[in-house]
């Protein structure tokens, strides 16, 4: 539903996006997940024809975003980051211009307004004006718009951004029930790591290249057994002793140290009596996304 | 054809609902000129000699207000869905500029209520010449404030320009001081300036003094150089890709 092959992308001498592929599938719901500054924002632009790439090319619903831009735009929904509501306009009447923009009028836009706020459970406010509303309602006409339309795709940019966590939980489960009742093929671009982990696939961004791809478990399976983070008043030099110590590698990160190791357990045991009176704390968990992000690029998301 | 049509109304009609909604912006945008315009002409005993000019400025503020949104709109607001709807962009460009003109014709017939100060009595048959002078005006001006707006990333760079172009534009205009009594210069300037025949073609529909270019100059360069701006408005938009990098 979603081919990606060879995009690059350079503002200027700057190169934000490199030699960047992937496909999605009809009714996945795929992630980018990566730093702020990574490339997410910029192939987002490129997938919702927003800009041209540098190189190579994108196609969604089998249409080109550079030539058949107008046809991308038929068949895809966006949910932009930041807001694409008239504040001053209810509810209705941004929908309503929404479809107009979409050339729908009349019967069927009216037929589709009240699915599209049904769906979303917005359709008791469409006399409400779009300030008085809160984030996670305003989200929820953002979505409700975007998908007017009846797009097969729907492209969504941090979506959750500003959202509590009762309201982000309330976005996860409805872009579940999109893909599950609608079919519609969803890509997501996300920096926060219990989004991602809701996600079918995922491709990791780091400094605008793939670092790695594929599906949460799978990612986490790669790192295998357990992690153990300790964290330390000198942090860099504890890692330095304990690669010498035991034959393990051991990252210093933001104060503290993490090891991917087996056996976390003993290992923890062993470590701390080495190293009495260095180590303030110690914490051992199943890898996590962010585990895997550190593991591939040595850097941490946040 | 619906195609084209549609998203320009909707987006007419936005304007003129955000500007029912936010109707203290009238009181902004008709008060300062009159202010200027009733302190100058008590001031200098001629009341008449500058309402031509007060009166666009009052249709050129509320011009530069509403296109100025363009920039944040695009960034953050409704101008981001636009973009990625398939409606083209020539019938966006169309519905917004005519949405603003609209808003820029409805102060300026406000101002026009003033008229009488200025010992101007409009009669019904009257009217029709000057309400359509002040849409045509209204047009072009916010042509310009769109042209100026489309390319610029922060409302800084637009306030800028408004003080060291669109203002001194209108000073040299004839809405201060007439062609007649300007210096060698200046007067080429006015020549050369848009505004002046804006001015002029006001004069004119108000059978006040100060008409330099004659009527049909005045009507003709103002309508031309609207259409000219219409048109580099809707090149602009056509061109996909506005990258203002992220």
């Amino acid at each position: 539903m979603i081919q990606v092959q060879n995009l690059t992308h350079r503002y200027g001498s700057r190169t934000a996006l490199a030699n960047v592929g992937f496909e999605v599938r009809q009714g996945e719901i795929f992630g980018l997940l990566g730093p702020n500054g990574g490339g997410k924002s910029t192939l987002f632009r490129i997938l919702a024809t927003m800009m041209r790439p540098t190189e190579g090319t994108a196609s969604l619903a089998g249409f080109d975003v550079v030539r058949q831009a107008a046809d991308v735009r038929r068949h895809v929904g966006v949910v932009f980051q930041t807001q694409s509501l008239d504040k001053a306009l209810t509810v209705g009447e941004n929908i309503r211009a929404q479809g107009h923009l979409h050339g729908l009028s009349g019967k069927v836009l009216a037929e589709r307004i009240q699915y599209v706020t049904g769906r979303l459970g917005i359709q008791d406010r469409l006399n409400d004006v779009v300030d008085t509303l809160s984030g996670g309602l305003k989200r929820r006409v953002e979505i409700a718009k975007a998908l007017l339309h009846r797009p097969q795709v729907l492209l969504m940019d941090e979506a959750s951004t500003g959202l509590d966590p009762a309201a982000r939980r309330d976005l996860t489960r409805q872009v579940e029930e999109l893909r599950g009742r609608d079919g519609v093929t969803i890509l997501l671009t996300t920096h926060i790591l219990e989004e991602a982990d809701k996600c079918d696939r995922l491709v990791l961004l780091h400094q605008g290249s793939i670092v790695t791809q594929g599906s949460p478990g799978e990612l986490r399976a790669r790192i295998g057994g357990d992690v153990v983070v300790l964290e330390s008043p000198n942090s860099r030099e504890l890692a330095a002793r304990i690669e010498q110590k035991f034959p393990v590698r051991a990252t210093a990160m933001d104060g503290k140290v993490r090891i991917e190791i087996p056996d976390g357990h003993r290992f923890i045991t062993e470590v701390v009596e080495a190293f009495p009176g260095s180590i303030e704390s110690v914490g051992l968990h199943k890898p996590t996304l962010e585990d895997v992000f550190v593991h591939e690029t040595g850097a941490s998301i946040e | 054809m619906s195609n084209f049509l549609l998203p320009a109304a909707t987006l007419w009609q936005r304007e003129l609902i955000r500007f029912w909604r936010t109707k203290s912006r009238v009181l902004g945008v008709v008060a300062s000129p009159l202010v200027f315009w009733l302190l100058m002409g008590y001031g200098s005993g001629d009341l008449a000699r500058f309402y031509a000019g007060a009166l666009v400025l009052t249709v050129m503020f509320s011009a530069i207000f509403s296109t100025i949104s363009i920039i944040e709109d695009r960034r953050e607001g409704f101008l981001l869905s636009m973009l990625v709807s398939p409606a083209p962009r020539t019938s966006m460009v169309l519905g917004k500029i005519l949405g603003a003109a609209t808003l820029a014709w409805i102060q300026g017939l406000i101002f026009l209520a003033f008229a009488p100060l200025a010992g101007v009595r409009i009669d019904l048959p009257e009217l029709l010449p000057v309400a359509g002078a002040i849409f045509l005006i209204s047009f072009t001006l916010t042509g310009l404030g769109f042209v100026i707006a489309w390319k610029m990333d922060s409302s800084q760079g637009f306030h800028a320009i408004m003080n060291l172009l669109l203002v001194p534009m209108w000073m040299v205009s004839g809405s201060l001081f007439p062609m007649s009594t300007a210096h060698g210069w200046i007067r080429a300037i006015m020549w050369a300036n848009p505004l002046t025949y804006s001015i002029s073609l006001l004069n004119h529909t108000l059978r006040l003094s100060g008409g330099a270019p004659g009527a049909l100059a005045s009507l003709v360069v103002t309508a031309g150089f609207g259409l000219v701006l219409l048109v580099s408005c809707g090149i602009m938009a056509a061109q996909t890709g506005t990258s203002s990098a992220a």
